[in-house]
């Protein structure tokens, strides 16, 4: 019994994916207006039209065995629809600038339809950007940032070679200024054990003082230099090459020390000698200290307020940053983009495009008189036309603000009437899951439906009014039909409501939300007139260019506050009710 | 007839008597009187400087022992019978004007025109 309770389970969803998949194909056809015969056909090109009216884009070559034909006649507010969403999906392919792919299913985004600019992968590691330096100034050497020792490389040296290099480096220095202090122990033992003197307790506790020492040591080292890095930036930190310059500066002249007043005299004293290399290793400490105060705790009081603004939409945003310099300053900024700016849409611009294309669009300018003797022929008409224009422009009775307000004001209604359907539609979804669970539990009571079952059977049954919101709201690109599954298998599993699923599509949440596909923004380029070595000054203004936008940055100088005391009576900032009495004597 | 916080104050006074006059069982001396260190000193019409909290002569009723006296309206009082006007509170120096057994009052009252006229005997050459 239990093999056929399992067998009718399974049974189920799959007969109500069919059932929905059968309707929305009718429906399909319906809207096509074609004859039921040719569906096949139909369905074809569904896959393959990424301009027309297309529906769904379901994975249809596992399902296209269940098409089922019924002869339904189209009717005219269906036809009228279509056509009209024919001659929108058209023309809005002659104005845009976008590229036409076609992508397989399950990755398909909603419609089948065309998606952004494909973006070259850089790099696959999580979180790596690169910056490249295209300043006024610069010369093709590039020095790296982690290393605690200044070296130049040549350009040929591949970006990971550089990192390794790097590491590898940090290591043999931090190898050698561990080993220091134990090298001073052992040698005088190696080289001149008889001379030596014994020293008791008093040597004893050094040791154990040393050891308890370079164990801190190594493990504060460990703890500030050995973390994962963020980033890879391509000019050196200048604190961190003076605190590598120091520490071997400061480690060689004790070996200079140490090989002229004890090796060569071969000295006795052995307290003296481990008196040393405590001394060593204090000095070490003191210098790691001074690494944090200059490496960490320098930058976090903040000191400036940068305002970071995208130029295609305007967004923006301010940030609160410490003493600074410019790469590390882009380099934080580029981390809050990814969590805080909404995603760049680049459909959403497409109507102010085109109306500042109308705007000039409609003049033509005839030069009459012919270019002058004597000038320059080109410049003066340039400077003619020009001139010409804009006083014909001024002139021109211009009703762009009106169609720009009753458009908007449709677009805000047709943005409402889907976004009701959709919310009518997805309710009516979760209930149905309330609903199948509910008839679970009774019917078996400990069985739990499996939320992906759950969301593959409900997904159909709002799709198609989600992908008219989306489409509405020109997201559509932004999410694929797998990611929206996913999405609602996770709400499903955690018991959301039907406000909560619907959230992330509402609104534009920030770029970290959608996949790395979607982001349009991988690559960039930090464009700046100061050297990006140079620290954060009040107005200093950079940019980080992407392909398709530049964030432009400006930073302002936070004012300094000085408070002075001084005594003032206490009544003073009191209400007192002051009166004023007159008496007759 | 401002002053300064710490200096002596200085001032050009007159001497002014005033018999009380027993109407029943008070003696009345025939003016009102407005102002002292726990009034509104912004209040005082007659004031030249606002943050002056001395004691105004408000009202002479006509005919009075003050009128008679020749005090005016708008004089400042400075003394009365020895005891110091210009920082008490108002309920204090009402007290030193109506004592009971007192039946005369000697105030010493300063006001503008006081100072212009010495001003103008002292810049006007004297008989030598």
């Amino acid at each position: 019994s239990s093999r056929f309770g399992r067998y009718k389970r399974k049974q189920r969803p799959r007969h109500w994916s069919v059932l929905s998949t059968t309707w929305l194909l009718e429906r399909h056809v319906v809207h096509h207006g074609e004859c039921p015969n040719a569906c096949s056909w139909n369905l074809s090109k569904l896959i393959t039209d990424p301009g027309g009216y297309s529906g769904i884009g379901i994975p249809l070559k596992n399902k296209t065995e269940s098409v089922t034909h019924s002869p339904l006649g189209h009717s005219t507010a269906a036809s009228r629809e279509r056509s009209r969403d024919r001659h929108k999906s058209r023309s809005k392919d002659s104005r845009s600038e976008k590229s036409v792919t076609i992508n397989t299913p399950p990755a398909e985004p909603l419609l089948g339809d065309s998606s952004v600019r494909g973006e070259q992968v850089q790099d696959d590691n999580w979180g790596e950007t690169t910056t490249a330096i295209t300043g006024t100034s610069e010369h093709s050497l590039s020095q790296e940032d982690i290393v605690r020792i200044t070296k130049d490389l040549e350009d040929s040296v591949g970006l990971n070679c550089r990192r390794y290099l790097t590491r590898i480096l940090a290591v043999i220095l931090g190898v050698l200024v561990l080993l220091t202090p134990l090298a001073f122990l052992v040698l005088p033992h190696l080289l001149w054990p008889d001379k030596l003197q014994k020293c008791g307790t008093a040597c004893e506790g050094l040791y154990i003082s040393i050891a308890f020492k370079l164990l801190i040591l190594l493990l504060a080292v460990w703890g500030l230099f050995f973390r994962p890095p963020r980033a890879s930036l391509p000019r050196v930190f200048a604190f961190r090459a003076l605190l590598s310059v120091l520490v071997l500066l400061f480690v060689i002249s004790y070996w200079l020390f140490y090989a002229v007043r004890i090796l060569e005299a071969q000295d006795a004293d052995y307290q003296g000698i481990v008196q040393y290399a405590v001394s060593l290793v204090d000095a070490l400490l003191f210098i790691h200290y001074l690494a944090v105060v200059l490496l960490e705790l320098r930058q976090l009081q903040p000191c400036f307020s940068v305002c970071v603004t995208r130029s295609t939409d305007g967004e923006t945003r301010h940030y609160n940053l410490g003493q600074l310099s410019i790469q590390q300053a882009a380099l934080a900024i580029i981390e809050h983009y990814y969590s805080d700016f909404p995603v760049h849409n680049p459909a959403l611009l497409s109507a102010s495009k085109s109306r500042a294309a109308k705007h000039l669009a409609g003049l033509k300018v005839y030069n009459v008189d012919g270019p002058g003797p004597g000038n320059n022929p080109a410049a003066g008409l340039a400077h003619s036309q020009s001139r010409a224009m804009i006083a014909a422009a001024a002139r021109r009775r211009d009703t762009s603000h009106n169609e720009l307000y009753y458009e908007e004001a449709e677009h805000e209604r047709r943005v409402r009437k889907r976004k009701a359907r959709l919310v009518v539609a997805v309710e009516e979804a979760f209930t149905h899951i309330k609903r199948m669970q509910e008839e679970e539990q009774k019917k078996s009571p400990g069985d739990v439906m499996d939320p992906r079952e759950a969301a593959q059977a409900i997904f159909p049954s709002m799709a198609r009014a989600l992908q008219k919101y989306l489409r509405t709201t020109k997201q559509q690109h932004c999410h694929s039909m797998e990611s929206i599954q996913q999405h609602l298998a996770f709400c499903i599993t955690n018991n959301m409501t039907p406000k909560a699923f619907l959230e992330s599509y509402l609104t534009p949440g920030p770029t970290l939300q959608y996949s790395r596909d979607r982001w349009l923004a991988r690559q960039w380029t930090l464009i700046s007139e100061a050297s990006v070595t140079s620290g954060l000054r009040d107005g200093t203004v950079f940019l980080l260019k992407c392909v398709d936008f530049s964030l432009v940055i400006a930073a302002k100088k936070i004012p300094f506050v000085q408070m002075s005391e001084e005594y003032i009576d206490p009544k003073s900032h009191k209400f007192v009710l002051r009166l004023q009495s007159e008496t007759s004597v | 007839m401002s002053f300064v916080p710490g200096q002596p104050v200085t001032a050009v006074v007159e001497r002014i008597e005033i018999q009380k006059l027993s109407q029943g069982p008070n003696l009345v001396l025939g003016f009102c009187i407005g102002g002292g260190i726990d009034q509104d000193p912004g209040q005082n019409p007659f004031s030249d400087d606002k943050a002056d909290k001395g004691i105004y002569v408000t009202r002479v009723s006509p005919g009075g022992p003050a009128d008679v006296a020749g005090l005016k309206i708008g004089d400042k009082i400075m003394q009365v019978n020895g005891w110091d006007m210009t920082v008490v509170t108002h309920d204090q120096a009402r007290k030193k004007l109506t004592k009971k057994n007192e039946h005369v009052v000697r105030l010493l009252v300063t006001r503008k025109t006081l100072e212009e006229a010495v001003k103008q005997s002292m810049s006007r050459p004297g008989p030598s």
